[in-house]
């Protein structure tokens, strides 16, 4: 075939735990595959080499916690054709987010000895509070098929299939007994996401919302079959201010249980 | 050349956000500094108010390449706090998922952090090019370790399946059984893995390092123990606050962990190995041997070989496991709340990893602390860096660079890990 282009992938880290970029890393059987038609520009988890921009494609994970990173974000975005986010950080804030519910300044005192040496921002925001976005891929982490997915698309040139439906569907796809009916387990399933194949429901345990809201979640009936299993309004607003926290919906639900 | 400057600002092949900096004036390291900018997320300060049986999976979130260490800490110590012991078959599962990462992150450390280093490349893909059936080899080990993470815990990263008392749901034999052919081949592999790091080029250093893991009196160290160190200590997990303590020194952008009495410490695979070789099941032994270990290892660059012969234990233990398995009747004990104080002390991979809370009689979270292996090693890392500089004080510049950044990469750092704990101040020029 000669030698041909091969578009120049970039990975990008915020305020996270590394798992999402790590998923990358966690393709064994596609790696390799991987790389032979993309060339790894900058991700430093996995290499010293750095190639200079523009990128034909940007993953970003984490959330914007620093005014230098409200900043670094900017310019990242200045050099990438395609910016996609990756993860419940860099699509919602991630866990880190639950302190936009709280006092930062009384998180400091709590974690460090000496906060005033700390540069924090009050809110952990997404990153498509700060810039334009191309598409967000959703979950705490991100799913390995979806990752695959999304980086073929892209560099096809076309939208990738991620589908924005409910984990209900999922569970009903696997042939996976509803929790809630049978067995009266509180589930998020109704309004999150699919992208997880309903991984908890099969493992006989709730959904606790990994991957957000799904498209025109309806919260408020799910709260209601909650307070029927006797859940207190401390533990409905636990629920919803999860990994996806901040996401609109989720935090609509949870400050409607405030006391 | 007197005075010189080596400098990294933006780390490669660790976990995170870090850099180092080392000074010299008049041919005499003055300062060596491991510097973490990753921005704070404050767990310790979250978990207030959330409720017990939440802890496992918030604090899975400090880490997306050791979640299961996080969510045995955490889990361990919230049962100490109810006053609940999981035993029997639920005990042993714990042992074989924690198999499961250690070998999953060994193996990525081995192959793809760390090995580029002494082969001179910059990375694992480049390693590839030249040797694609190494690189495959190291992806399908990788890969068992976290066929047996997805399998108990649901997926590779943040696993769902982990709870105070137990599972959620716990294998059959039947599910077990294919893990047990593919571990064999992982055994044999792992094995070779130990050779192979034992032909690599290794800088001369040996270190008088007080070495700190948990100590169990008849198994290698996962879950359980007692925590003792080469220097005179033997403590419970409990009392770990009255040995040790994180400190602020002066001009430093980290918190360091030190142990009272006697300062810095070193945590992870080389204290484990050192303080617990005799627990090696034999075959672990052997394979060290052939490395050309002796029982004792005092080199941190050897670090990769110590890797390697874990990863032999851990897929020893892992068969040893599913061979003896027996599918418990319930997947969890009954864990009611208890006002009270837990601890919870496990072997992430990369070293010692210590959580307390603090719970009311509802079982919500009052008080919570969490002290990660890097935040432990920080002070090692810093002192191996003006060790190693000063006795490399000819390197060439760009050399000299490459080796202090292997130098921190020894430890396997994980600064997602560390940072949320660390005292951060980003310095700018």
């Amino acid at each position: 075939m000669g030698r041909k282009y091969k578009p120049k992938l970039a990975v990008w880290k915020f305020a996270s735990c590394d798992g999402c970029q790590l998923t990358l890393l966690d393709c064994e059987d596609e790696l390799l595959a991987v790389t032979d038609e993309i060339q790894i520009a900058n991700f430093p988890e996995a290499s010293r080499a750095i190639v200079k921009g523009p990128y034909d494609v940007s993953l970003v994970e984490g959330s914007i916690t620093t005014s230098h990173d409200a900043e670094r974000i900017h310019k990242i975005r200045r050099s990438s054709k395609v910016l996609v986010v990756i993860g419940a950080c860099a699509t919602a804030g991630g866990i880190q987010a639950l302190r936009n519910f709280a006092n930062v300044e009384d998180y400091k005192s709590i974690v460090y000895a000496s906060p005033e040496y700390i540069d924090t921002l009050s809110k952990s925001t997404p990153i498509a509070d700060h810039v334009f976005v191309d598409f967000e891929l959703r979950g705490c982490p991100i799913s390995k098929s979806q990752l695959i997915e999304l980086v073929t698309a892209y560099l096809s040139g076309r939208k990738p299939n991620i589908p924005p439906h409910s984990v209900c569907i999922e569970c009903k796809r696997r042939g996976t007994v509803c929790v809630m009916v049978s067995t009266g387990i509180p589930c998020l399933g109704p309004v999150t996401q699919a992208g997880c194949r309903a991984l908890c429901p099969s493992y006989n345990r709730g959904c606790y919302g990994c991957f957000g809201p799904k498209e025109t979640p309806n919260t408020d009936s799910l709260s209601v079959q909650f307070k029927k299993f006797n859940m207190s309004r401390d533990a409905i607003k636990r629920a919803f201010r999860g990994f996806n926290a901040y996401a609109e919906p989720f935090r609509k639900a949870s400050e409607a249980h405030e006391k | 050349m007197k005075n010189r400057t080596v400098k990294v600002d933006y780390l490669a092949r660790v976990e995170g956000e870090g850099g180092l900096f080392v000074r010299v004036k008049n041919d005499v390291v003055t300062e060596a500094k491991f510097r973490i900018f990753e921005p704070p997320r404050f767990f310790e300060a979250f978990l207030r108010g959330r409720h017990f049986t939440e802890a496992p999976d918030i604090t899975a979130r400090i880490c997306g390449i050791c979640p299961i260490a996080y969510q045995m800490s955490s889990v361990h110590a919230m049962e100490q706090a109810c006053g609940v012991v999981v035993d029997g078959q639920l005990r042993a599962l714990r042992r074989l998922i924690y198999c499961g990462e250690w070998i999953e992150s060994h193996v990525l450390h081995i192959y793809m952090l760390h090995a580029p280093d002494f082969l001179g490349y910059e990375d694992a893909i480049q390693i590839a090019k030249d040797h694609p059936d190494v690189v495959k080899q190291a992806l399908k080990l990788k890969k068992i370790g976290n066929d047996i993470v997805a399998l108990l815990g649901g997926r590779e990263i943040h696993p769902i399946n982990i709870k105070v008392g137990g599972f959620y749901r716990v294998p059959s034999k039947t599910e077990l059984a294919p893990l047990a052919e593919k571990l064999k081949w992982a055994l044999d592999t792992a094995i070779e893995t130990a050779r192979f790091t034992s032909t690599l080029p290794f800088p001369k250093m040996e270190r008088d390092y007080e070495f700190v893991s948990t100590s169990h009196p008849d198994e290698y160290p996962f879950n359980e123990g007692n925590i003792i160190s080469s220097k005179q200590l033997d403590i419970t997990k409990d009392d770990f606050y009255n040995h040790f303590e994180e400190q602020h020194v002066k001009h430093s952008t980290s918190l360091h962990s030190v142990r009272k009495a006697t300062g810095e410490y070193h945590v992870g695979p080389l204290a484990r190995y050192n303080l617990n070789y005799d627990r090696l099941p034999d075959v672990a032994k052997q394979a060290a041997t052939a490395a050309g270990l002796e029982t004792t290892c005092t080199n941190p660059f050897k670090s990769i070989i110590v890797r390697a012969v874990e990863t032999v234990f851990a897929c020893h233990e892992a068969l040893r496991i599913i061979t003896e398995y027996e599918e418990p009747r319930t997947p969890s004990v009954d864990v009611q709340p208890k006002a009270g104080v837990g601890h919870g002390c496990t072997e992430a991979p990369r070293g010692m990893l210590y959580h307390r809370y603090r719970i009311d009689d509802k079982g919500i979270i009052q008080d919570a602390k969490i002290v990660p292996p890097t935040s432990q090693n920080q002070k090692v890392i810093e002192s191996d860096l003006a060790d190693f500089v000063s006795r490399n004080i000819g390197l060439p510049q760009d050399k000299l660079t490459w080796q202090c950044e292997q130098v921190v990469r020894n430890y396997d750092p994980c600064i997602s890990c560390s940072c949320h704990f660390l005292k951060l101040h980003i310095e700018r020029e």
